[in-house]
């Protein structure tokens, strides 16, 4: 079994190092492997050996597409959102449009009533669908505005430290010892509600703060890296760094806790609005249309069912979302799937 | 099976010894993201009463993998042992049930892990943690002699004030004190075979020498076999008596360590001594192997060694012909690779370098 | 640690301090408190001078601050806008024990279970188990919590209309006569066994997901491979090495949620009509009573407080690697 000769096609000097003493064998360098061997035998691409090399982004696409629910979610999610853009192309009835004759009916296909009409014969589906709207409208805002004030509080507090980083934190720990829902319904009550924007604000208010608080988190961590050390020694001021340098590194979990707080928002929208302290008629909201139906409940069940059901939907969507972009933007996450 | 290394000539020439641990042809993958990887591929080898196994090799290689699987804890959903014998006493390890393997473990076949810090529970004391690993061996014994039995054992390792010591919790420890309370555990039911699983890389070089006391206190105390997984050759000097090479899941060369030092017969273990700086003489160049260990997803067909081989020089056969481990020149030495005799006659540069400790 | 609590303790009182003056000028700046009495016509000029009078209304904010400070504390708090006679401490004084029985009820379950659903998710990871928990755990933080008390109040309510059994009751905190000692609780019970259904939902689904993610850090930790190693049960790993370290986290977190839900549960105490904090400030608010709205506020700031200590103590006990002094 021990062979001595090589291969009969190819021929070489023995390997053998240099004198006796010595006795190290040389090591090739790269080059020298190389160099040595004969035509037609690459190693570098023979099979086996290639790397396909990925970048960040990519690594990130691929696995939040391989995330089945939040792919899905992703689909229904906009099915959803198209509804509420649409919402007058696609709702039978207009939404304030009362009939008496036919009011208070179940779920129906007949009539175009998809979800029944409410006490004043007004079409549900309709009202739900531009319910959708509503909600979507306030959440986005909300969303964007928490994102933008939270990031950047967040930021300077964790890019400055010291005692801008201590006043930051403490009135934001300050903001975080009051009970939210109730300090929602304290400024509600107070500043006056209904229209959708102004609740928009009112829950932006109280929103940032964990966004903050995450944001400070990374930049904290962020500021020690070499690169803002080799940006500073470039010369580049504070703000070109932390928004052009630090900033993108920290965009994961904003974009994960972003899209998380679009499901609070809207939960949060919908309970102010049921307690009659948010979002008023004419303008419609899911939230609104359950509180409406309470007091039917018993017998027209579908008043408080489809409204609720629908947010259930949407917040579970955007859960999901989260949940999968989670899984692509954070790599200290394996999941191993056998 | 014959043809595998003898133990070291320490032992009595006349007869050799049972081994106390067989692994033959022991195959270990697991399933992830993005394939499987063949972590453990065909691995054989013995480990005999009383002797220390240095297995050497880089990240990835399979060293820890082999030991773990073998002991059964390795997760098995991803993880999974697709063939071979372990056989530990006459008792194959692989076919044992979970029940008999969980005996073992900590009783006659104990480990010691390489991060001492993360490797002992935070919230509960170091004296608790070594006097469960006694109670749930030897039921018959209190409570009190175990906590004795613990305290003297955390003297033998050489932990200051073990009484004291006792009632601390492992944040309280140093790094050394930690990996000595590890081994204190390790030993405490007097373990048959004692797996060190890079029981110095954690630590700072300075308390290495400590532990390397430790360790031979430990093996003096408990007379147990002792695996020593490493890639640190100076600890491989030290320590063991024979000597297994891995490679991307292989065994590439077994042999006892003086012949190891003295005459590699595998272009990667000459390659790793190369690669080590001289102490006694000026180098102008570090000398490391070029290129990157293989993935172990996708490995390329023939030698696994190949592409970063200086023997290979791109011959056909180390391209398709996967080298067996086998004997080469005196009796115990076996090596894969095709061409391990043209190595023959050459010395590491290291044989001439003063090893501390190294006997002869 | 006795220090410790000490030390912690007497931190809280500045933040009180500052919690007082962002709940006052917060308050106040929003709206004028007598805005819609003085466009009620059945409210006399007289009565309005009279109340600006007692509440030193027409002096500027920061004596006004300084006022409502002393009746805080020294006099209960003062009374509410329109009725003079009364002290909020004591309407306070009435509905806080209704509010911490349905807020112990509920989280002292939610924990258990959450914990023990959590443990099994991990053990049992991507099993049939799992998947379940953890689309329980998605329903439940996507369900708002007023509709999910609708429903079994719905629920509830036809059951008795159909079947003519009342497990539990619907709404109220007691009923008319609802006896003493033991029948008194049981009554209590029934009643406050839907409402809490309700809260426990959310805190199910986040003691459930959090406890998993913990139990699945540690289980994959070194720590636990030791005990493995060691030979130890698994049963035994599983409780006594994992279980105390992912507890941790989940412990401190509940504390804090308890502070929370004091003043959290407003939505569900109104749907379900018991008279605990959450109805009594919804009608201050929808009366605009300044005061009752400022004292309720104060109160729940300090329960989040206090229970943020007790967090804090709690997570240093459990965990030895934190040690204050």
């Amino acid at each position: 079994m021990t062979e001595t000769t090589p291969d009969s096609d190819v021929k070489f000097p023995p390997v053998v190092g240099a004198g006796p003493d010595e006795a190290t064998i040389s090591p090739a360098t790269p080059g020298a492997a190389v160099a040595d061997l004969p035509d037609g035998v690459d190693l570098v691409h023979e099979h086996g050996l290639e790397f396909k090399s990925r970048s960040q982004w990519a690594y990130a696409r691929r696995r939040f597409f391989r995330h089945r629910l939040a792919m899905a979610s992703f689909v229904v999610l906009m099915i959803i959102l198209l509804a509420g853009v649409f919402a007058p192309l696609i709702t039978p009835y207009p939404f304030a449009a009362q009939d008496f004759a036919h009011s208070g009916q179940p779920p129906t296909f007949k009539a175009h009533h998809y979800f029944g009409t409410d006490v004043l014969g007004r079409d549900y589906f309709s009202r739900v669908v531009y319910g959708i709207r509503t909600s979507a409208k306030v959440a986005l805002i909300v969303t964007l505005v928490s994102t933008i004030v939270g990031t950047i509080i967040g930021a300077v507090a964790g890019y400055y430290t010291g005692w801008v980083d201590n006043i930051l934190m403490r009135f934001t720990d300050l903001i975080l010892t009051l009970p939210a829902l109730a300090l929602l319904l304290t400024a509600a009550a107070f500043l006056g509600t209904g229209n959708p924007t102004r609740v928009a604000f009112i829950l932006a208010l109280l929103f940032w703060t964990g966004l903050a608080r995450i944001v400070r988190g990374s930049f904290l961590s962020l500021r020690e890296k070499e690169f803002v050390e080799a940006a500073k020694a470039a010369g580049s001021g504070d703000l070109r760094i932390m928004f052009r340098h630090m900033l993108p590194n920290a965009v994961g979990p904003i974009v994960v806790n972003a899209t998380l707080i679009v499901g609070i928002a809207i939960l949060t929208e919908a309970a102010l609005s049921f307690l009659g302290f948010g979002i008023q008629p004419p303008n419609p909201s899911l939230g609104k249309l359950i509180s409406d139906g309470q007091d039917v409940s018993s017998s027209m069940w579908w008043l408080v069912t489809f409204p609720g059901l629908t947010i259930v939907l949407i917040v579970l969507c955007i859960n999901f979302i989260g949940d999968g972009l989670r899984d692509a933007l954070d790599p200290t996450q394996r999941r191993t799937r056998a | 099976m014959t043809g595998f290394a003898t133990p070291s000539t320490r032992l009595s020439a006349e007869r050799v010894p049972e081994p106390i641990l067989s692994i033959r042809d022991l195959v270990v993958e697991f399933a992830t993201e993005d394939g499987v990887v063949h972590a453990v591929d065909g691995v054989t080898y013995d480990v005999f009463p009383g002797e220390t196994l240095g297995i050497v090799g880089e990240s990835g290689s399979g060293k820890s993998v082999s030991q773990l699987a073998i002991l059964g804890l390795i997760p098995q959903p991803p993880g999974r042992i697709l063939r071979g014998e372990a056989d530990f006493q006459g008792r194959d390890l692989l076919k044992m049930s979970k029940k008999d393997l969980r005996r073992l473990r900590g009783g006659e076949v104990a480990m010691v892990f390489q991060d001492p810090m993360t490797s002992l529970n935070p919230v509960l004391k170091i004296g608790e943690q070594i006097a469960e690993a006694i109670q749930v061996h030897q039921e018959d014994v209190s409570g009190k002699a175990a906590k004795e039995r613990t305290i003297a054992l955390l003297k033998v390792v050489g932990v200051p004030n073990p009484d004291r010591r006792y009632d601390q919790y492992p944040h309280e420890f140093s790094g050394g004190m930690r990996q000595r309370a590890m081994i204190a555990m390790a030993i405490a039911n007097e373990p048959k075979l004692l797996i060190a699983d890079e029981p110095t890389t954690a630590l700072d070089v300075t308390i290495q020498a400590q532990i390397l006391e430790a360790l031979k206190k430990a093996q003096e105390e408990s007379h147990a076999a002792t695996i020593l997984i490493t890639h640190d050759l100076g600890l491989i000097a030290e320590l063991a008596d024979r000597v297994v090479v891995m490679y991307a899941g292989k065994v590439v060369e077994l042999t006892d360590v003086q012949t190891l030092f003295a005459a590699p017969r595998h272009p990667y273990t000459v390659g790793l001594m190369d690669s080590l700086p001289r102490l006694t003489a000026d180098e102008e160049w570090l000398r490391p192997i070029p290129g990157q260990p293989p993935s172990l997803i996708s490995r390329p067909p023939g030698c696994p060694f190949h592409p970063r081989c200086f023997l290979s020089q791109g011959r056909a056969r180390c391209r398709t012909e996967e080298p067996p481990l086998r004997k080469i020149g005196r009796d115990g030495h076996l090596s894969a690779c095709h061409f391990a005799e043209e190595l023959e006659g050459h010395t590491s540069k290291l044989v001439n370098e003063p090893v501390a400790g190294a006997t002869s | 640690m006795v220090t410790y609590i000490v030390r912690r303790l007497l931190y809280s009182i500045p933040v009180l301090f500052a919690a007082s003056v962002l709940i006052f000028f917060t308050v106040t700046a929003v709206g004028d408190p007598l805005a819609n009495l003085k466009q009620n016509p059945l409210f006399s000029q007289q009565t309005i001078h009279n109340i600006q009078e007692r509440k030193h209304l027409n002096d500027p904010l920061t004596t006004q601050y300084a006022y409502w400070v002393k009746d805080a504390v020294t006099n209960k708090f003062g009374s509410p806008l329109l009725q003079p006679g009364t002290k909020i401490w004591n309407d306070l004084k009435r509905v806080i024990p209704h509010t911490l029985q349905l807020v112990l009820l509920a989280e002292i379950l939610a924990l258990i279970v959450g914990v023990a659903i959590g443990v099994y998710s991990a053990i049992r990871q991507y099993s049939i188990f799992d998947y379940a928990a953890t689309t329980f755990s998605f329903l439940g933080f996507a369900m708002p919590v007023f509709w999910l008390a609708l429903m079994l109040q719905i629920l509830f309510t036809n059951i008795f209309i159909k079947w003519h059994v009342r497990i539990f009751y619907t709404s109220g905190l007691s009923s008319q006569d609802p006896g003493s000692g033991i029948h008194f609780w049981i009554d209590r019970l029934q009643h406050l066994a839907i409402p809490a259904m309700t809260l426990m939902l959310l805190s199910i689904a986040q003691y459930g997901r959090f406890m998993r993610a913990s139990m699945l850090e540690v289980i994959n930790s070194d720590y636990v491979r030791t005990a493995r190693a060691k030979g130890l049960p698994e049963r035994t790993v599983t409780l006594k090495h994992a279980l105390r370290n992912a507890l941790i986290p989940v412990v401190t977190v509940s504390a804090i949620n308890f502070g929370a839900l004091i003043g959290g549960a407003v939505i569900t105490e109104s749907i379900f009509q018991l008279d605990g904090m959450g109805p009594y400030f919804l009608n201050a608010l929808f009366n605009q009573d300044a005061y009752v709205v400022m004292a309720w506020l104060m109160v729940s700031a300090t329960a989040i407080i206090i229970f943020n200590v007790i967090a804090d103590v709690l997570y240093g006990y459990i965990d030895p690697r934190i040690r204050y002094d």
